[in-house]
């Protein structure tokens, strides 16, 4: 299958590696280090009716660990939240993002907190790049105050309205549009940003997509849609929904750039080459070729329309953190120790942040009327018997 | 063998249509072979019947009805393997890929494409995951579908379609898996809106349906597809629709409702009956057309009416059953009718069982209705 790939051979830094230095200081001394590294990525990119970007990314040892840091975490949060749902704190519906955190950090990566990036609901991890907090994650997923749509939202709705987050959305398909719309905005105000809209394949086949590549394309605005890939629309395999699994293409008019989404530095790369495409020449489609090691939701075990071998392999061949984590041992960033105290401290982090967010308590029953208009709209509620409790919407 | 077209004038003036002054019409079905069926309440005592679930009872009506019509396939997201909810197991098996298949995750399309289907005279049934996701079908069905006959003079239709989706509140399904959209497809003349209250009606039920030479869109109640376990007949059978059925005999007020809250409403019968108030409960199973007659007839007999849904109140069916009635009976109501529903809020994500009409704001609310 098209899934599994070679691990990529790593290229020898171009800069001379460092003299040798105490663990720690090792570690202090080259994760603040911003010295250009280049990299390649570990394949090339494909382009529809545009000039793909450079295979020799830059990056340095600073980005590098911010990537293993985060990428870490954003792992480590996704399995957490994993054991919450089965010990059923968490209730309702989760998507978890385990895989696929290399779209979500290398964006970041590529672009600014000015620019707009709306998703569907596996939402976790891009909250977790705009700047989201452990606590608000699992004190959102669990209902309570203080989570970041304030315990109304749930996993399905995380937003993040200071760093560009306009959130997670439940129904497939129907933030594509709306991510048109904020482009239109940021057009308009004569902004030098972008907004990204990110859909899977399983909504690559919904009406409104093409509605809103045509009004993108139309109006030359600066949106680029991320098509995140990971080959199965819930159970349903890619081949078996569309005609062309090729979504980079479907655009026609729109220019696409398909991406190998499990490696952090081509997601970057083609980012910041989306971003300067989209604000000079209008919309671009991104296919991030990525996968996700759980089912589509915590009530799919992820096993009845693919093999164990196969989930495996992508693990042990392209697994985002692994590569990264090569890197930088290839590179004498870190040392594997280190790596693995990283790994031990982020656990500890969600750990901590799990148990605080326990702590939060539900919101008021009373935040089951705000927020359905804008305060003080005066809306009139009434009890069963229409006759004695009456209540005013906030 | 001769096989009848859905809805074709020929076969439209042969079947038993009559439009009564209330607006509702039994209606026939056609088996294969050409005869008309008259529409039977419950089946004959001599049939076996067998202990299932809703789920289950959906699958054997969807077995029968593509046995039944060689012309008739189901489609939708994920059906190939059996369904989300179990509805569509083994059919694909059994009546191969050609006629139960998958569709992209298009709902507009689905409806759209299903219409299509219907209008070269098969029965296309076709299922939307969550009624949640009905909405982009939205103007398939109300500008295509119920206008489909009219528009061409009877021309053209698309009766063979049926449409079917998981509703209503299951308990943990939050904003985007809990909806009861039904209301908004009442307002629409020229489709039906079915909805069975348990196993055995939802079988008979939905045959009625997909036999129906009208579009008609069937919601099921998600929430009893695991949970009601009822005696199901292993035969084919049909139940009428816009045929309200009385399912608690009473004298004080009369209650009616469908779907999964008829459940919580017999649960406020009950204890209302402990209190000395005697309610009479009706499943209206279908909400256009309506059956106004049986429920004039039973609050000309109590003189108090009580309705109860979960979609919000604002605009629900409520109203308009509540304005009907008035019309008709308001000089026999002893009170104001009542309304007891879901409140004007989206459907919330940790505020369900304060959003949810449950079974103390009923009784409630019957306890002030029989004592205004």
């Amino acid at each position: 299958m098209a899934l599994l790939r070679r691990s990529p051979h790593l290229l020898k830094p171009l800069t001379p590696p460092p003299p040798a230095a105490s663990a720690l200081s090792l570690r202090h001394a080259f994760s603040s280090d911003t010295t250009p590294i280049t990299v390649e990525t570990s394949i090339p990119f494909t382009g529809h009716n545009c000039e793909p970007p450079s295979r020799s990314v830059e990056t340095s040892a600073k980005e590098l660990m911010t990537f293993f840091t985060d990428m870490a975490t954003m792992r480590r949060m996704e399995i957490a939240a994993d054991s919450l749902y089965k010990a059923k704190l968490i209730r309702g519906f989760c998507h978890l993002y385990d895989g696929q955190e290399a779209v979500a950090i290398g964006m970041e990566a590529g672009i600014t907190r000015k620019d707009c990036i709306i998703t569907a609901y596996r939402d976790h991890c891009i909250y977790y790049c705009r700047g989201g907090t452990l606590l608000g994650t699992f004190a959102e997923l669990m209902g309570r105050k203080d989570g970041c749509s304030n315990g109304k939202g749930g996993s399905m709705h995380f937003y993040k309205p200071n760093n560009g987050f306009y959130g997670g959305h439940g129904i497939v398909g129907a933030q594509v549009p709306l991510g048109v719309g904020l482009a239109f905005a940021q057009k308009y105000n004569k902004e030098d940003h972008v907004s990204f809209a990110l859909y899977g394949d399983g909504a690559a086949n919904q009406g409104q997509l093409f509605e809103a590549l045509n009004m993108a394309a139309l109006w030359d605005l600066p949106a680029i849609f991320i098509c995140e890939n990971n080959h199965y629309g819930m159970g349903t395999a890619e081949w078996r929904a569309a005609k062309s699994p090729s979504y980079y293409k479907r655009g026609d008019y729109v220019p696409g750039l398909k991406v190998d989404g499990m490696d952090a530095l081509a997601v970057k790369q083609a980012c910041m080459y989306a971003k300067e495409h989209a604000l000079k020449n209008g919309p671009l489609i991104l296919e991030m070729d990525t996968y996700r090691y759980h089912g589509h939701s915590m009530s799919d075990p992820g096993s009845t329309y693919r093999t164990r071998d196969e989930v495996s392999g992508v693990r042990q061949e392209r697994d985002p953190i692994e590569r990264v984590r090569k890197l930088l041992l290839a590179h004498d960033i870190a040392t594997e120790k280190e790596l693995k105290d990283i790994e031990k401290e982020k656990r500890k982090e969600v750990d901590d942040a799990i148990a605080k967010a326990k702590e939060s308590p539900m919101p008021d029953p009373s935040e089951l009327y705000t927020n359905v208009y804008v305060k003080g709209y005066g809306v009139e509620a009434c009890g069963a018997d229409r006759k004695g409790v009456k209540a005013v919407l906030p | 063998m001769l096989m009848r077209r859905i809805g074709r004038s020929s076969g439209a003036s042969r079947s038993c249509f009559f439009i009564s002054r209330g607006g509702f019409s039994t209606t026939t079905a056609t088996s294969p072979d050409g005869t008309t069926l008259l529409p039977t309440k419950t089946s004959t005592p001599s049939s076996s019947t067998k202990s299932i679930n809703l789920f289950t009872a959906i699958n054997q009506a969807l077995h029968i009805a593509l046995e039944s019509d060689p012309r008739s396939y189901v489609f939708g997201e994920d059906v190939g393997f059996g369904g989300v909810f179990r509805c569509s197991t083994g059919l694909a098996d059994r009546f191969g890929k050609k006629r139960v298949f998958n569709t992209p995750l298009c709902e507009q399309g689905i409806v759209g494409f299903g219409i299509g289907l219907a209008a070269m005279g098969n029965r296309a049934i076709a299922e939307i995951q969550f009624a949640d996701y009905i909405y982009p079908a939205f103007d398939q069905i109300v500008n295509e579908a119920a206008k489909f006959r009219y528009r061409s003079g009877n021309q053209f239709n698309c009766g063979g379609l049926t449409i079917r989706a998981p509703y209503g509140a299951v308990g943990h399904g939050g904003h985007y898996h809990s909806q009861s959209p039904e209301a908004f497809f009442c307002h629409v003349p020229g489709i039906k809106v079915v909805i069975p209250r348990s196993p055995r009606e939802a079988k008979g039920l939905l045959l009625s349906c997909i036999r129906d030479p009208n579009p008609v869109v069937f919601f099921e109640p998600k929430w009893l597809y695991r949970l009601a376990v009822e005696e199901v007949p292993e035969d084919d059978y049909m139940l009428p629709l816009s045929q309200a059925e009385v399912i608690r005999e009473g004298s004080d007020i009369t209650l009616v409702g469908w779907g999964a809250q008829l459940a919580v409403m017999e649960q406020a019968c009950a204890d209302a009956e402990k209190d000395g108030i005697s309610c009479e409960l009706i499943d209206l199973r279908t909400l256009i057309p309506w059956d106004k007659e049986t429920v004039e007839a039973s609050v000309k007999k109590t003189g108090r009416l009580l309705i109860s849904h979960e979609a919000p109140v604002t605009g629900g069916f409520a109203a308009e059953i509540s304005a009907s009635l008035v019309e008709r009976c308001f000089l026999r109501l002893e009170a104001p009718i009542a309304r007891v529903c879901g409140l004007d809020t989206p459907f919330p994500l940790v505020f369900e069982p304060f959003y949810m009409p449950t079974k103390n704001k009923i009784l409630d609310a019957i306890k002030a209705t029989v004592n205004y």
